[in-house]
């Protein structure tokens, strides 16, 4: 079981490095050229959001429209945390999903007693009004005008070396995200979280304590989405209430529904794939959204499971397949690996 | 003014707006008793019913700028229902009936959508774009200006002609639409639908054609709301239903979703709370008080104020 384990870390952990290297590398030669590579780094801050929206609405089974609020109050608060109090980056961005978590556990509670539609409506309105309160608290966010100035990850002057360590950044927090969720959801936890998702009644019959892991995953959730929203904050450098309005939620409920409610690996292809096919989409001006809401329709109709549906592409796995193969044909010894599950 | 006054006026502009959100409300509630889905193009067709009036009002021989022909804006509204009304069928056989059986999620992420292409669409189309358009001004139509001026003379509240105007509009669809639900052939099946989908059909009920009708009621009455936001605002443009759509929501559930006289209730609530904070605390803060109440209502009484209070069963 230990000796799993092990596997299992030093088989991931090798992988992110190597993904980083070539990546990084990649940036570094110009292959991938510094527009990119900032699409590339804005791509993980919204795969870091959806997978927290996926933890909440994939996973628990609560359906989210607030989750640009979320996002918002970690933007603001990091932002604040920055140029108010001239705490370092990682401290704010930290202190950015703790504030958020503080309002993702004081929204949770109205959702013990709300499902569904209700639920999601709800979030909704708790998104504008998160919204409104930003406009009108002006001392502090710089209201409807927006708040300029935000310190960036790195101000060398340098194009290439600010893209890069912009990313590195941004790449560290998702792999982080990523760990936590998959840990999370499968430990004993994620388990009683996913059984809620199922069949509530049934999960609470059988002795899981619903209130208290609906409360834990929306927390859990605000959590991440405050650290996507500060990261959000820092990369563009500018925050404006507007750009977490109502629709910016509904962005983020695309990327999971596309990559598949309840898989990692689905929101993490379909966020990178959002991002490029929105920049891509660019190219037809006025027509982009109208474009964009056909896909969608076209998408729901004749794709509706997503891209991967509930299930993982798990690199552990992949990595053992490989193994077995070159045991089972390099010698006939009984693979060693094979006896360990 | 003393505060009676002004609180009078406000509670009127209130009641006005009410009446407005009242109507939007009752084509999401309607759609939502019978296929529980949150139509989130409702908004967006209220904006297509918006620019049918436009077109109609603004058509060869008239002036553009005031509405003087009372018969051209009873021909305005019944266009834009029919056109609105046709728009909201489309939309429905063509987006949401193959979901039918699909997860809920989807079918709203369909609707969102549909909502999207709407917005967009309407900016695309060269006879709209995206630029705000001046709507015709309700004026010198003499019936409706010797009422409002004769109720300020005797209570010194001022009821400008287009709140007169909605007063009597959204009266006149309530009571239409209570006469086809209540009395009719159609308004029983859409009653049965919404109660059992499946018993319905089986006591052979065409579902799919009640299903349609609905959305076109709902669709029409959003029409009518659109010309009337359009008068009080006065100007049109791709994204004005935006807005309204939400708070129409709330107000729907607010109300009790799926209940016909709680959209009303709901929708009169939410006017006048908006008002009332405009008038009285901050006009930025309207928004935020709307979806407030919203949230306190639904912790109090998870299904809103008319809602019936549905046990779960295993």
């Amino acid at each position: 079981m230990k000796k799993n384990r092990i596997f299992n870390t030093i088989t991931l952990l090798s992988a992110s490095v190597i993904v980083f290297i070539v990546l990084a590398a990649l940036l570094f030669t110009g292959i991938i050229d510094e527009y990119n590579g900032q699409l590339l780094t804005l791509a993980g801050i919204y795969i870091i959001v959806s997978l927290s929206l996926n933890l909440i609405t994939g996973f628990t089974g609560q359906l989210s429209l607030g989750q640009a609020g979320f996002m918002s109050i970690g933007a603001y608060s990091s932002a604040i945390a920055m140029m108010n109090f001239h705490l370092p980056l990682v401290v704010s961005i930290i202190i950015g999903g703790l504030v958020t978590a503080v309002f993702g556990l004081l929204i949770g509670f109205p959702t013990l007693r709300l499902r569904g539609d209700y639920l999601a409506i709800t979030t909704l309105g708790f998104g504008e009004i998160i919204r409104v309160i930003m406009v009108n608290l002006e001392t502090y966010t710089g209201g409807a005008a927006g708040l300029k100035g935000i310190p960036s990850f790195s101000d060398t002057g340098d194009f290439l070396k600010d893209s890069i360590i912009k990313f590195s950044w941004v790449y560290v927090f998702v792999i982080i995200t990523i760990v936590i969720v998959n840990n999370l959801i499968n430990s004993s936890p994620g388990r009683a979280i996913v059984s809620i998702r199922e069949d509530e009644i049934a999960a609470n019959s059988m002795g899981i304590n619903v209130s208290y892991y609906k409360i834990f995953s929306f927390t859990m959730s605000a959590f991440l989405a405050g650290i996507g929203g500060a990261l959000y904050a820092v990369y563009f450098g500018y925050l404006n209430p507007v750009m977490f309005w109502f629709l910016t939620s509904v962005n983020f409920v695309v990327i999971v529904v596309l990559g598949g409610m309840g898989s990692i690996t689905g929101t993490i292809l379909a966020g990178v794939g959002f991002t490029y096919i929105q920049e891509w989409l660019r190219f037809f001006k006025d027509f982009r959204l109208v474009i964009f809401g056909l896909a969608l329709i076209i998408v729901m109709l004749f794709w509706p499971r997503g891209l991967m549906g509930t299930n993982e592409f798990s690199i552990v796995k992949f990595v053992r397949k490989y193994i077995r193969k070159e045991h089972e044909g390099g010698s006939s010894k009984p693979s060693k690996i094979k006896g360990v599950k | 003014m003393n505060f009676m006054q002004e609180f009078g006026q406000q509670m009127v502009n209130g009641i006005a707006l009410g009446s407005v959100y009242a109507l939007i409300a009752l084509g999401y509630t309607m759609v939502y008793g019978i296929v529980k889905l949150i139509n989130f193009a409702h908004g967006d067709i209220l904006m297509v019913g918006a620019f049918a009036g436009f077109f109609v009002l603004t058509a060869n021989g008239q002036d553009p700028s005031k509405i003087s022909n009372p018969l051209m804006l009873v021909l305005a509204f019944i266009i834009a229902m029919a056109v609105s009304a046709l728009f909201g069928v489309i939309i429905e056989k063509t987006c949401y009936k193959p979901l039918r059986k699909a997860p809920k999620i989807n079918l709203l992420i369909t609707a969102i959508g549909v909502s999207i292409v709407l917005e967009n669409g309407a900016r695309v189309i060269p006879w709209i774009g995206p630029n705000p358009k001046q709507f015709p001004v309700l004026k010198d139509i003499p019936i409706i200006d010797g009422i409002s001026q004769m109720i300020k003379a005797q209570t010194g509240v001022f009821i400008s002609p287009v709140q007169i105007l909605s007063f009597i509009i959204a009266i006149l669809l309530m009571l239409m639409l209570f006469y086809i639900v209540n009395f009719t052939k159609t308004g029983k099946a859409m009653r049965a639908a919404s109660y059992d989908m499946g018993a319905a059909q089986l006591m052979g009920i065409n579902v799919d054609n009640i299903i349609s009708v609905t959305f076109a009621i709902g669709a029409a009455l959003a029409a009518a709301a659109g010309i009337l936001f359009a008068l009080n605002y006065p100007q049109v443009e791709p994204y004005m239903g935006i807005m309204p759509g939400l708070k129409a929501f709330v107000a729907a559930v607010l109300g009790g979703i799926g209940s016909i006289p709680g959209a009303m209730l709901g929708g009169f609530i939410m006017g006048i709370a908006e008002t009332l904070t405009k008038g009285f605390i901050s006009s930025k803060l309207a928004d935020a008080v709307a979806f407030g109440i919203l949230i306190i209502i639904l912790v109090i009484k998870p299904s809103g104020i008319l809602g019936k209070n549905t046990r779960e069963k295993v």
